[in-house]
């Protein structure tokens, strides 16, 4: 389905801001948004009355917190009213799913400035209950009614990933440490210390064969990004980051309903209309964030997206391409594995990071030399869900 | 979980047995009951079917940070299982040592306690699998 | 005639031995093991209860008789001292899983062990009266024994399921006998965790008056005496009871010893004199003669006596023996006992 022939504008990133993600005791759900909208609003240097209207990414606020109607608590919060808003929910790919909102808002010509934001409070709630709750991603009803978890769907990929690819414990572990290596140099990430394979693999078993430090933290954050029309996009930025395209797709909502366990057909459709829509290819990608909930999800997203051929992944980790500074970055802020993973905040922060890359304003160690066209993915649940998204630097925008 | 009786009482009969769906137009054999078929969607014909409850696991793991409600059974083995009539189902594995399980191994559908989560609720029943030991 | 036409077993996989109770608390287990008659008991897992034992020996027994359809099962007995609700039947947990619902009526019985074998009595009755086609009792039990007791040796788990009618009938039940009295030998109050028992009192007011009562009442009812039975099954609470009243009834031991699950198993309460049917009904030949007299605390017996067919030949492997079962197994030791058995407190 190419919705390029209906589009009518181009749309341009003029804005973003993002809260650090972690554990934020003393902050709550409304606070981290309003945390992240003032940081993008100033940064584009706009009147929040401006925003047309609010996409706002957000899985659970309901389980985690008890509050429902996220979309009207965060325009109420920011002094917003009456402008419209609605809470997008898609599992993990819910900020991303909310940008897409954003994005076609802006590409339909229907919108000249809406605000995309996404948010997550996940610390409120003890143990077993985040993991009941995160388990709403799955088939409730022929998956987690059965006492599956979301690292022991990710786990059973893994497993049965190793057992056609022949990937090894040690290869996936390498996943980890390049993300907390990136991490380390990230003031904004949730967990910053570096990490070596012989931690990863002493860590505790989590779900057979990942372990803790397999497995993305709980973060609590939120982060925004605004969208205009690209030949609008200097009267709020000198750098703005055009959106080549932004695609969706999806899948069977269980694990075991799937074509084939090793692959995200949702990611493979999503990435192959980002790339048709934006005339690029895989190969024109300089840097990707990637959705690494855990481990191995970022080895099936390295290639599902194309970035490299079926069961080779594991061949870049052991050459370290993939860190900053090697022919293919992943993750350059620590994924979220080491940046964090607020879940419904998430895809944002994606954004976040991909624009202020294409802008050269990474922090020292971490900037990508050059970056001129990035790549984020998202995943809602085990692959039920993908966007994929493509920006480039508007340096050709009059 | 807060859902009561009616949430667990409508699925009775599915979990209690395997049950899937075949449609009759593309011949596509399904798991869990549809009730129009995936392909065909309003041009197919989908009648339900009871499945062998033999299967075969496909992929495993072993749950080591239960969710609420199953800290009990800690650790315990999780897997996909392929039906021999086709489609995929995921399950528990009981009646070996959870690091046992192997992709490859021969499996049966039995009847156990799938959620006992308070002294004072409704205990659900339903399939789980174990290992097969004899040829009947 | 009314008679067996199918029947099924399940036992649990997992096993504890005297040794390793007898370790906990610092007894000689050669006592045990010597003056019970018994090496090991079966453990569920904590996934396994009373209805999912009765459910797994249902299928069994359907198994084992393939040319009847489950719903015309016109009647479904649940009996065990241990049904998973105080108020929720376990019959209609298991109708539903064999597909016999929803014309049917069914019910929980309770009279300890005995309790299988008078759902079985209630089934012959509604068959011979032509009220319904097909009868099912189940026994079944996952007895809880009490940390320390000496019950806590043989309080084990299992199923044992008959389904009762008079057409393709592979054991006919010739005739049936009870004996029944008002004898608190050993009981549990509504709420309490345990049931406690009366000591040596539970032999001879309890097992002994009641077993040899019914047993002889039964064998003079038929006109017959020890010599024309190939086989009698007991209740089972360990080896030496009915070892010993097969001896007082004129029975050698080589007809006691094929039901004799006892040892290798523990008393399954509800399921234990069935499971022992079970046993020997795995071997029979067309022509033998079973005489079985079950006991449930409280107290009372059921007799039956049984005179096998032909057709049982063509069943017996339809579905796991009892032999299956004990030979399916895996020790655990007090620690995975405790957990199993719910002893650990502490979720939730």
């Amino acid at each position: 389905m190419n919705h390029s022939l209906n589009k009518r504008n181009g749309v341009a990133i003029v804005g973003v801001g993002a809260t650090p993600f972690g554990e934020h005791w003393r902050k709550s759900l409304r606070e981290l948004a309003l945390e992240a909208s003032l940081s993008a609003v100033a940064e584009a240097g706009i009147r929040g009355k401006d925003i047309q209207e609010f996409f706002i990414g957000n899985m659970s606020g309901g389980m985690f917190t008890g509050q429902e109607h996220v979309a009207a608590l965060v325009t109420d919060f920011l002094g917003l009213n009456p402008a419209p808003a609605i809470r997008v929910e898609a599992a993990c790919a819910s900020g991303s799913v909310a940008f897409r909102q954003g994005y076609v808002a802006i590409a339909s010509g229907l919108y000249n400035l809406v605000a995309v934001g996404g948010v997550e409070k996940m610390t409120d709630v003890q143990g077993g209950w985040a993991t009941a709750i995160l388990s709403g991603a799955m088939d409730t009803e022929w998956e987690a009614y059965f006492g599956v978890t979301f690292p022991g769907i990710y786990a059973m990929i893994a497993n049965r990933y190793m057992h056609e690819y022949g990937l090894t414990r040690e290869q996936l572990a390498k996943v980890a440490v390049k993300n907390h290596y990136h991490g380390s140099l990230n003031p904004n990430a949730h967990l910053r210390n570096r990490i070596t394979v012989e931690d990863v693999l002493k860590s505790p078993l989590v779900a057979d064969p990942l372990r803790l430090f397999d497995c993305c933290p709980i973060s609590d954050g939120a982060a925004c990004v605004l969208l205009a029309p690209a030949n609008e996009a200097r009267k709020y930025t000198d750098t703005p980051i055009l959106v080549g395209s932004c695609a969706q797709a999806s899948d069977t909502l269980s694990l075991f309903g799937r074509r084939d366990m090793c692959t995200l057909d949702a990611t493979r459709h999503a990435a192959s209309q980002a790339f048709e829509e934006s005339k690029l290819s895989p190969e024109d990608v300089d840097f990707a964030e990637v959705h690494d909930c855990f481990t191995i999800a970022e080895i099936l997203a390295t290639e599902d997206l194309g970035l490299c051929s079926k069961g080779r992944a594991a061949k870049l980790y052991d050459e370290e391409q993939t860190f900053i500074g090697g022919k293919l970055p992943i993750n350059t802020d620590g994924g979220l594995k080491a940046a964090g993973h607020a879940v419904g905040a998430t895809g944002v922060k994606q954004i976040v990071e991909a624009v202020r890359q294409l802008r050269g304003e990474a922090e020292k160690g971490r900037q990508v030399k050059g970056a001129e066209i990035g790549l984020t993915h998202s995943v809602g649940g085990s692959g039920a869900t993908a966007v994929v998204t493509i920006l480039r630097r508007g340096d050709s925008i009059p | 979980m807060m859902q009561s009786a009616s949430y667990h009482w409508r699925r009775y009969k599915e979990l209690y047995n395997l049950k899937g769906t075949r449609c009759e137009r593309c011949g596509g054999v399904f798991f869990p009951v549809r009730d129009i078929c995936p392909n065909c969607r309003r041009e197919g014909k989908v009648v339900q079917i009871d499945f062998s409850g033999r299967g075969t696991v496909y992929a495993h793991t072993v749950i080591r940070a239960p969710p609420r409600g199953f800290e009990y059974l800690s650790p315990y083995a999780v897997a996909i299982v392929q039906l021999d009539e086709g489609p995929k189902v995921t399950s528990q594995i009981v009646d070996c040592r959870p690091e046992d399980v192997h992709i490859g191994m021969r499996v049966e559908a039995c009847f156990r306690k799938l959620r006992d989560e308070s002294a004072d609720g409704v205990i659900v029943y339903g399939f789980k699998f174990r290992p097969v030991q004899h040829d009947l | 005639m009314v008679g067996i036409v199918g029947y099924g077993t399940y036992i649990p996989k997992w096993r504890i031995r005297v040794e390793e109770i007898a370790k906990i608390w610092g007894h000689d287990p050669e006592n045990y093991r010597d003056g019970l008659m018994l090496e090991e008991k079966s453990v569920p897992y904590l996934d396994e209860d009373t209805a999912t034992m009765a459910v797994e020996a249902a299928r069994g027994a359907l198994r084992r008789a393939p040319h009847v359809n489950p719903k015309s099962v016109g009647a479904l007995y649940v009996g065990s001292e241990s049904h998973p609700y105080a108020v929720k039947p376990t019959a209609t947990i298991v109708a539903e899983a064999i597909e016999a619902t929803p014309y049917l009526t069914a019910g929980d019985i309770e009279f300890a062990c005995k309790a299988g074998t008078a759902g079985i009595q209630a089934c012959m009755g509604l068959i011979r009266a032509g009220y319904i086609k097909y009868g099912m009792s189940i026994g079944s039990d996952a007895a809880q024994g009490q940390p320390a007791d000496a019950l806590e040796y043989t309080a084990a788990a299992g199923a044992a399921a008959y389904l009762l009618g008079e057409d393709n009938v592979i054991v006919e039940i010739e005739g049936t006998y009870s004996y029944t009295q008002d004898v608190p030998d050993f009981w549990r109050r509504e709420g309490e965790r345990f049931p406690r028992h009366a000591g040596r009192f539970t032999g001879e007011p309890g097992y002994f008056d009641h077993v040899l009562s019914c047993a002889r009442g039964m064998m003079k009812q038929m006109g017959m005496s020890a010599s024309d039975y190939d086989y009698i099954v007991l209740h089972m609470p360990n080896g030496k009871f009915p070892m010993r009243a097969a001896q007082l009834l004129g029975f050698s031991r080589e007809k006691i010893l094929p039901s004799l699950v006892v040892t290798k198993l523990g008393n399954s309460y509800s399921a234990s004199s069935m499971l022992g049917l079970a046993a020997v009904l795995d071997q029979a030949k067309g022509g033998e003669r079973i005489l079985m007299t079950s006991y449930g605390s409280g107290a009372g017996s059921d007799a039956f006596s049984m005179l096998v067919k032909d057709g049982i030949s063509e069943v017996q492997e339809l579905a796991p023996t009892v032999e299956y079962y004990i030979n399916r197994r895996e020790y655990v030791d007090y620690a995975l006992y405790s957990k199993f058995r719910g002893q650990l407190k502490g979720f939730g």
